[in-house]
């Protein structure tokens, strides 16, 4: 029996058209562009600097405080800049740049694809180790994994819950990874359910995704810890506070953290990034990407380097002309999922180590329609997975009230865009929604 | 190379649009609308045309003359207007009463609070009213000519058989309503008054009775009602609460006097009552937000309904029941929806 | 019937006068009271409530004015140096002179000196664009275009024209309310003095790339070369963040900056053109 959140959302297709495609190994580039805010939090301090050569896995930049994670070397080479760097949006970020010579590791890391079955380090070890290996959320916000296997005061973790969900439309990189990797992924698991204080396992799963389901069932059976939940195939099922209301029946308070809910989510390729850290030693340096479109002809997806430019990728796929420009065919590229995911300016932008993809569209597929008149119609409101009224917020928004904004909770906005996907007028409500909710997050972190 | 697109998340969209509910809309009319040509013939043809062309035109002229704005019809909300304008009015009414209808439907209850999405009281209703009480001669003749479209074969209501069993040309009676109201006023009781009259519950679900032209039949607006739930244009809540309310209302006088009070399935099936409850109280615009506030205005329009058909002058109430309710909606979507979630939040 | 119409006369116009009665009674017992000259303060304002003074709305402004009359910082920019007068007046004092301002846009990146590279297809809001990325352009400083100080200008005083997607201000209108500098996400319309004779000089660009930077993604902006701050006699130029800025209150208008600069990116606005040297060969 497939479970769900109760509240709001959408049934998007879900356009998974490249599922059935295996992880390629991506080849090494020539030069990679590693940013220094490849999560949030504080950006990680260089600790290398031009002319020095590095191994891959060699750490290139320190943590700057607690929440904050270290950065390493996703090549070998040459350092050839440390400096302000476009992103993929055209924004200048600190970057350390490395020209690629051959493809040395550092020696303590293992390279074999052999499973390392059994879990030797301690809870403590298996955190610190995480805390070193640069280990993110990579589900898309990059949350310092460390930072989220510490509960805060006065409160305790019951649940650890892998988020196989994988809700936005195209993204295939967590199904193939847990189709390929189940194994990787559920001891990855285990090591974080452990340092959490041996709480309950369960792993979450949007059921068109049956294979992965199935595998997880039968690896599970021999983990009493652990169950695996289907989920019905809904938008936003992979968002934290959805997951947990689907899987446990809890609802996160408003402004509050999931954690007072007792559950901690973490994505099923941070668990696979946990494993290879502590059974291989590899820090983060790599991670799995799809890259999709409406058209069969380019679907993909690949393992990577963090750091390669986007544009490698999708020459790669086949989305370039013989000029080397983007295709006529696709209007817009973006960076994640079509829900939530950012649009992409600047082509020779770099991956970071939460990139999950790139989903391609022509113009007919995605270009916006004229705004018309609000009709009162309350469909952005049955949408909302937070029970917020988008019709409200949006002219609060518009005239700046800010008082009643916070009245009617903006800042629990989980940005889905479920409300703008909705409303049959075409108003662009998460645009000024959005807005709205970051000047009521400023002020209230100012109080 | 052609610039890429940018623009903030989402990026998809779904397929819904104004225009495309507009267009469900009245497609779910489109029974009703038959089954009126189809019984009352060109007259009834006359008063949908001049009904649905006065709307837009009025929509047209005010928006592009008055407003110097691009013009809105291509919205489709007008010829909505216009198709629930010409069911509320009786087969009967005069080409100019179906033009002065239209002025006030679109100008003064549409345009005037703002245009498409900000007015606050039902555009069909507000016109229906307004004719009604200007005009109440018109609006009460329920002639029905002989249709050409309407075949000998099928059984004919009562009152257009002559003494001798014959065929009348036209027949004006009063609607089913009017007959009991009037009929228990001077005294008669429900029984005497169905024996002397075709009540005949199948003859108001197949539209065989005297009445506005989309009241006759209750299995077009049935129809309707189907096809806008199954394309998700309106939800079942409002329709509900007024049946429910309706049902139980006239239940229960009923039960206490059946010789004075109709009982519950007349009062569903007569008088428009399931027009204005799938199409009229189900508008968008004039309707709440909330499922609560939903609840709340569907029981109220019930009881107003009710009263005014039980002790109220008028024989009919919806019209008034929903205009009334339509002027609470401001303050029913003040109720909040229920919080996410219930527990103090900390910080 | 003349009964009739004699009685309802004489007791409507008895219950009429009787509750006029009551109701003055009750006005004088509950009226709030007030200085009676925040109304003759507000007499003079000029009844825009634009909120360019920073208060609520003219009679907010008129009720601080005369609680507080000694503060300068009381300015109508809208009604300017004649309403202050007249205003002080009502209260026997008298304010200080001020200099007349408008709002002016720090950008000349048209479409034809900053190529476009991208086309925003969001919402039609500087805000949402500003906060999404750095614009359709390479300049993530210049103007987006989108018209967010069209918007908040209540005195239809901006617009933005089509050809060249910039905002621009119509002189006789701008009360210096503050509103667009406000609206603006980037912080590229400033108030500065109009000038005599409406003429001023500033310098059109808020890029604080490096030169070459900034020089790659539009061809008028400041590449941060300081030969205009060598070139001014009154030191009225100073440079931050490879960025030059003309302080309006030292600079007499001697045009030496405009004619150094490389790029053309400082304007001279209503000037007279410069007589042209004619080469006799």
């Amino acid at each position: 029996m497939s479970k769900t959140f109760s509240i709001g959302g959408i049934h998007p297709k879900d356009s998974k058209f490249s599922k059935d495609k295996p992880i390629e190994e991506f080849p090494v580039p020539k030069r990679v562009v590693i940013s220094m805010n490849q999560h949030l939090g504080m950006p990680a301090v260089p600790v290398v600097k031009k002319g020095d050569t590095v191994k891959v896995g060699q750490l290139i930049a320190e943590p700057a405080g607690f929440v904050s994670a270290p950065v390493h070397a996703s090549v070998s080479g040459t350092v050839a800049d440390v400096a302000p760097y476009p992103d993929f949006l055209g924004k200048k970020v600190l970057s350390v740049v490395i020209d690629t010579a051959g493809d040395e590791w550092l020696e303590t890391i293992d390279r074999t694809h052999e499973i390392k079955h059994e879990i030797t380090a301690t809870p403590q070890e298996i955190f610190k180790i995480i805390s070193d290996s640069g280990i993110v959320g990579l589900g898309g916000a990059a949350f310092p994994t460390h930072v989220k296997l510490t509960p805060l005061e006065g409160m305790k973790a019951e649940y650890l819950i892998l988020n196989g969900a994988e809700c936005e439309p195209y993204l295939t990189s967590d199904y193939r990874l847990m189709t390929e990797h189940a194994q990787e992924i559920l001891i990855g698991g285990e090591m974080m359910r452990r340092v959490l204080g041996d709480v309950a396992g369960i792993i979450g799963i949007e059921e068109n995704k049956p294979k992965a389901i199935e595998i997880m069932k039968k690896l599970t059976s021999n983990y009493l810890q652990w169950e695996v939940v289907p989920l019905k195939k809904r938008y936003p099922q992979g968002g934290e506070k959805q997951l947990i209301d689907a899987v446990l029946g809890r609802k996160v308070p408003s402004f509050s953290l999931p954690i007072s809910t007792g559950a901690v989510v973490q994505n099923v390729g941070t668990a696979y990034a946990v494993y290879e850290a502590v059974q291989k030693r590899k820090p983060l340096i790599t991670n799995v990407l799809t890259i999709s479109s409406s058209d069969p002809s380019i679907q993909k997806n690949y393992r990577f380097r963090v750091g390669t430019p986007i544009r490698e990728f999708l020459s790669a796929a086949g989305a370039m002309d013989k000029e080397g420009n983007l295709s006529r065919a696709f209007a817009k590229v973006v960076n994640g999922g079509p829900m939530m995911g950012k649009p992409v300016s600047n082509l020779d932008g770099p991956v970071m180590k939460s990139t999950s993809g790139f989903v391609l569209f022509t113009s007919k597929e995605t270009k916006r329609q004229e705004p018309g008149e609000c009709i009162r119609c309350s469909k952005c409101f049955q949408a909302c997975p937070m029970r917020l009224q988008p019709y409200l917020l949006y002219q609060l928004a518009l005239a700046g009230r800010t008082e009643e904004l916070d009245e009617n909770r903006v800042f629990d906005c989980i940005e889905c865009g479920c409300c703008l996907y909705s409303c049959p007028a075409h108003i662009p409500l998460l645009d000024q929604i959005r807005l709205a909710k970051n000047v009521s997050l400023k002020n209230k972190r100012k109080k | 190379m052609d610039k890429l697109l940018i623009s903030p998340a989402p990026h998809l969209h779904s397929k819904d649009s104004t225009r495309r509910i507009m267009r469900d809309v009245i497609i779910a009319l489109m029974p009703s609308v038959l089954v009126s040509v189809y019984f009352a013939g060109l007259s009834a043809l006359l008063v949908l045309v001049v009904s649905v062309a006065g709307c837009v035109l009025t929509e047209h002229l005010i928006v592009r003359y008055l407003m110097k704005k691009k013009t809105t019809v291509s919205d489709l909300s007008a010829i909505v207007t216009g198709l629930l304008l010409a069911l509320n009015l009786p087969v009967s009414s005069p080409w100019w009463m179906v033009l002065i209808g239209c002025v006030v439907a679109i100008g003064i209850a549409k345009m005037t609070f703002g245009g498409l999405g900000h007015n606050l009281f039902n555009p069909a209703l507000v016109a229906r009213v307004f004719l009604l009480i200007s005009f109440p001669v018109q609006m009460t003749n329920w002639t029905i000519s002989n249709s050409i479209f309407r075949p000998d074969r099928w059984e004919l209501p009562k009152g257009l058989l002559g003494a001798q069993g014959q065929l009348m040309d036209a027949s004006s009676g009063a609607t089913p309503l009017g007959i009991i109201k009037e009929g228990l006023a001077n005294g008669m009781t429900m029984e005497t008054l169905s024996q002397q009259h075709d009540f005949s519950y199948w003859h108001m679900l197949f539209g065989h009775i005297d009445g506005s032209m989309g009241e006759a039949s209750v299995l077009a607006i049935l129809a309707g009602l189907l096809y806008l739930l199954f394309r998700k244009v309106i939800r079942p809540v409002i329709p509900l609460s007024i049946v429910i309310t309706v049902a139980l209302f006239s239940g229960i006088l009923w039960m206490v006097d059946p010789s004075q009070y109709a009982d519950p399935l007349f009062h569903l099936l007569t008088g428009g009552l399931l027009l204005g409850a799938v199409f009229m109280a189900t508008d968008y615009t004039t309707s709440p937000m909330s499922p609560l506030g939903m609840i709340i205005f569907g029981i109220g329009i019930g009881l107003v309904t009710m009263v005014i058909r039980v002790w109220g002058a008028y024989p009919e109430g919806v019209s008034f029941a929903i205009l009334f309710m339509n002027a609470l909606v401001p303050l029913l979507n003040k109720i909040k929806p229920f919080p996410y979630q219930k527990e103090v939040s900390r910080g | 019937m003349t009964s009739t119409l004699l009685y309802t006369i004489l007791s409507l116009s008895l219950l009429g006068g009787l509750l006029a009665i009551v109701l003055y009674f009750i006005a004088q017992k509950f009226k709030v009271q007030e200085d009676p000259r925040i109304d003759q303060v507000l007499e003079v304002l000029p009844g825009a409530n634009c909120g360019g003074c920073g208060y609520a709305g003219c009679r907010a402004f008129a009720e601080s004015f005369v609680r507080n009359p000694e503060n300068p910082d009381f300015v109508c920019p809208v009604g300017g140096n004649d309403v202050m007068q007249k205003a002080a007046a009502v209260l026997g004092r008298e304010v200080q002179e001020q200099i007349p301002k408008l709002a002016v846009l720090r950008c000349n990146g048209s479409c034809d000196v900053r190529p476009v590279l991208n086309t925003y297809d969001g919402s039609p809001s500087c805000a949402v664009a500003a906060d999404l990325y750095g614009g359709e352009t390479g300049c993530s400083y210049g103007c987006l275009g989108l018209g967010d100080c069209v918007a908040a200008c209540t005195f239809d005083a901006i617009h933005i024209n089509p050809q060249t997607r910039l905002p621009e201000v119509i002189e006789d209108k701008c009360t210096s309310c503050g509103a667009c500098v406000k609206a603006c996400p980037r912080n590229i319309l400033e108030l500065r003095p109009k000038g005599p004779k409406s003429r001023r000089i500033y310098v059109a660009c808020a890029n604080k790339d490096k030169g070459a930077v900034t020089r790659k993604v539009c061809s008028v902006g400041c590449i941060g070369c300081q030969l205009c701050v060598k070139a001014c006699p009154f030191e009225a130029i100073t440079f931050a963040d490879n960025l030059a800025y003309i302080d309006p209150a030292k600079c007499r208008l001697c045009r030496k900056c405009v004619a150094v600069c490389p790029t053309g990116c400082i304007l001279e606005i209503n000037f007279p053109p410069k007589k042209q040297v004619t080469n006799n060969e």
